[in-house]
């Protein structure tokens, strides 16, 4: 097997590597030196050193706020994203009536864009504000907890799975030997569920942590940083750096390394600390 | 056994989508051979015609990145019966609304680049000096009408020719303007009264308090704040402002703008938001369609918006407004003398030559614009498909949109008014535009004041400048 697996390295593994490198090292190389240069097109750039990266600090770019902004989102939605998703997962993985169309319902709107979703629920929240002469870009209160709620509405679905998926691993003789043991409902939960579950509240968190941090298709048709960018969340802040005015490609570039070197760090450090609490089975 | 079967299908349906893969590309290399090899049949059925575009455009094509996806239907045509008159390929692209910049950011880093473009003005030409071609000695410049409507970079040349002229103003309903001045008490009895600020507010007021017996909602259409929709205020209505600005200082840009017409901004963007079909705090959810319709059902008498603005209230279903009926107003802002003023008119919608594309193609740009300036089947497409109201030598006064506000516009252009020109094309940066419609947004929420609003333009607009440098 071994020897096999050596002898089809080249075919199998090549053209994913080339593909990979194409569409990813490359870009990503090619990025890190355009932070480094003023430019307009991609072929054309003039090196300034560490300039961009001094301007994308400075005030009036909105890049420390925008950070704000989305470490306080990404909390909110970290938590709340996982703690419905989990609870729904428990309630489904009962042996009730019509968990499956349960399942189906609750995953449906992870099918649909983001843009599309930001649109909707403009709409949607617009049309309940309307009672109260208001709209969403009022308050920078109604945009946080807007994307809040299409956040949680969007993800809960995908985490809900990966949680009955993990749920339903749990071998059924350890719950019956807390039953026997003589654990409450609560207990069998936390000391024997959720232990057993760990890795999918590894993968959950992962992926809410990065997606919250990372939102964009959302921020942009919610809200699209209104009002007074005050719900312009990092990626968005990249985007209007980018496209916003002449001669600040380079220090969108150079704010999208920070961005990516942020996302990087916080991802590794909770995949470290979550694995961390996982036990093998 | 059955394992192996499967994998052994499994592996030939992966290596056949690898071979369709490079399949294809094998099968486009004759594709194009194909159509080059048409394109030197149709030549010489053309040549004598004309002998003389043919030779120098040969083997050069073009790649126009169109602008507006409204009519992308109609360049797709143009390009169509281009290339069957004259052989030469013509490629159009068209960005979706709102993303040109980045299209084009993207489209002209690679191999095949567009080789004709549009900026919006100084500032676009600015960040697109490097790919401009001078177009002095163009034809296309030749032709212009008012040679000061191009863009022309430090050393004095013409980069970029305005294709089209436009005209922006308050439309307005005449229909309902003529219920009002029919009623008992009414503040005027035409709208030729209307001819300064101070009469425009008593006559929308008096028409707002009165709304229910004209059988509207408002007066004006609501003033679309949504992000992303509110260019008619921070790029159309602000024009008017700086406008004033620069002619008082003599000059065509400012490095520091004072905002010294603020408070006029402020006396007709109070009027809009005042007496208007919604309350101001509603306004951050309208988008432009929304005001457009508004106007087209009849449920307003007035909206800012230019000519482009007819196919909008055209194609609104249901439409209640007469093509007589619609018609253009000057925006009075309360400045003194404005009894002269006439429509905002002027173009962001210049033509550019690709100056890093290979000559042959620069040849068979330059031969394409020329085609649609000057041969009849061009200007043909250029007035009636387009509705480009082109400011050519080459167009005959027959020779020029139709549609209701165009002939408004020309109107304007020929009543002896000042028309005002389009000073946003200097306006800093888009960043600026949009914390200026922010603002906008916030004082008609209540959260900023008139004053907040003021200086944000004038601090925003010294940054934007000195950043942009």
């Amino acid at each position: 097997m071994e020897k096999t697996l050596k002898r089809y390295f080249v075919v199998f593994t090549v053209p994913t590597l080339i593909a990979f490198s194409f569409a990813f090292i490359i870009p990503f190389v090619q990025g890190l030196y355009l932070s480094f240069c003023e430019f307009t097109t991609v072929g054309n750039a003039k090196w300034v050193g560490l300039e961009n990266y001094k301007l994308a600090f400075s005030s009036g770019q909105g890049f420390t706020s925008a950070m704000l902004f989305t470490v306080a989102f990404t909390v909110v939605s970290v938590i709340t994203i996982n703690l419905f998703a989990f609870t729904i997962a428990l309630m489904l993985t009962r042996k009730l009536k019509g968990t499956n169309l349960f399942r189906t319902v609750f995953f449906m709107p992870n099918l649909i864009g983001g843009i599309v979703l930001g649109y909707t629920w403009q709409q949607m929240i617009n049309a309940v504000l309307y009672q109260f002469e208001t709209t969403i870009v009022a308050n920078p209160k109604y945009g946080f907890v807007g994307l809040v709620v299409l956040m949680n509405w969007q993800m809960i679905g995908y985490m809900m799975i990966i949680y009955i998926a993990g749920l339903q691993n749990v071998p059924t003789e350890l719950i019956e030997a807390a039953k026997i043991d003589g654990a409450t409902a609560w207990q069998t939960l936390i000391k024997v569920k959720l232990p057993m579950v760990m890795s999918s509240v590894t993968i959950c968190m992962f992926l809410t942590l990065s997606n919250s941090f990372k939102l964009f298709d959302q921020n942009k048709a919610l809200t699209n940083g209104a009002p007074m960018n005050k719900t312009q969340m990092l990626a968005l802040n990249i985007y209007d750096t980018f496209y916003g005015k002449t001669g600040y490609e380079g220090v969108g570039q150079a704010k999208a390394v920070v961005f990516f070197v942020i996302v990087a760090v916080i991802a590794l450090v909770q995949l470290s600390f979550t694995r961390s609490k996982e036990v093998e089975q | 056994m059955k394992k192996k079967v499967i994998s052994a299908l499994l592996c030939v349906a992966m290596v056949s989508s690898m071979l369709i893969g490079c399949g294809s590309k094998t099968e486009e290399a004759p594709a194009a051979a194909e159509t080059e090899a048409s394109t030197e049949e149709a030549a010489p059925a053309e040549e004598a015609e004309a002998p003389a575009e043919e030779a120098s455009a040969e083997g050069g094509s073009v790649y126009y990145l169109n602008f507006k996806p409204e009519v992308d239907e109609q360049w797709q045509e143009i390009a169509a019966a281009y290339t069957a008159e004259t052989g030469v390929p013509v490629k159009v692209v068209t960005a979706a609304s709102g993303t040109y910049e980045e299209v084009l950011k993207s489209e002209i880093a690679g191999s095949d680049a567009p080789t004709l473009f549009q900026i919006n003005g100084p500032v676009g030409y600015n960040s697109w000096k490097d790919y401009c071609l001078d177009l002095t000695d163009s034809d296309l410049y030749k032709n212009l009408s008012d040679k000061s409507l191009a863009v022309t970079g430090e050393d004095g040349k013409a980069y970029g020719i305005p294709y089209t002229v436009e005209s922006y103003g308050i439309i307005y309903n005449n229909a309902i303007m003529e219920k009002y001045f029919a009623m008992d008490g009414a503040v005027a009895t035409s709208v030729d009264e209307i001819n300064n600020f101070d009469t425009l507010k008593a006559v929308v007021e008096d028409m707002q308090a009165k709304k229910d017996d004209l059988g509207i909602e408002g007066v004006f259409a609501s003033t679309s704040l949504l992000p992303g929709e509110d260019w008619r205020w921070q790029t159309h209505l602000a024009n008017i402002p700086v406008y004033y600005e620069y002619k008082e200082k003599g000059v065509t840009d400012l490095d520091a703008l004072e905002f010294t017409y603020g408070e006029n901004f402020k006396n007709i963007f109070d009027l809009y938001i005042n007496n208007s079909t919604c309350a101001p705090t509603l306004l951050g959810s309208k988008a432009v369609t929304d005001s457009m319709s508004e106007f087209a059902l009849g449920q307003c008498a007035m909206v800012q918006n230019g000519n482009w603005g007819w196919g909008q209230i055209a194609g609104v279903e249901g439409n209640t407004v007469a093509e007589e009926d619609v018609k253009f107003m000057p925006i009075y802002t309360g400045v003194a003398g404005e009894e002269n003023q006439g429509l905002c008119t002027g173009t962001e919608n210049f033509w550019c030559v690709n100056s890093q594309t290979s000559e042959a193609n620069q040849k068979a740009t330059l031969d394409f614009v020329n085609w649609m300036i000057s041969s009849d089947a061009g200007k043909d497409y250029m007035v009636n498909s387009l509705g480009n109201s082109a400011p050519f030598t080459t167009f005959g006064d027959d020779e020029k949109p139709q549609d209701p506000l165009a002939k408004e516009m020309y109107r304007f252009m020929e009543n002896g008014k000042t028309s005002v020109s389009w000073n946003f094309t200097t306006f800093p940066s888009q960043d600026f535009k949009d914390d200026f419609g922010a603002a906008l947004l916030e004082y008609c929420n209540g959260n900023m004041t008139w004053d907040d609003v003021a200086s944000l333009v004038v601090t925003r607009w010294a940054e934007e400048k000195a950043a942009t440098k």
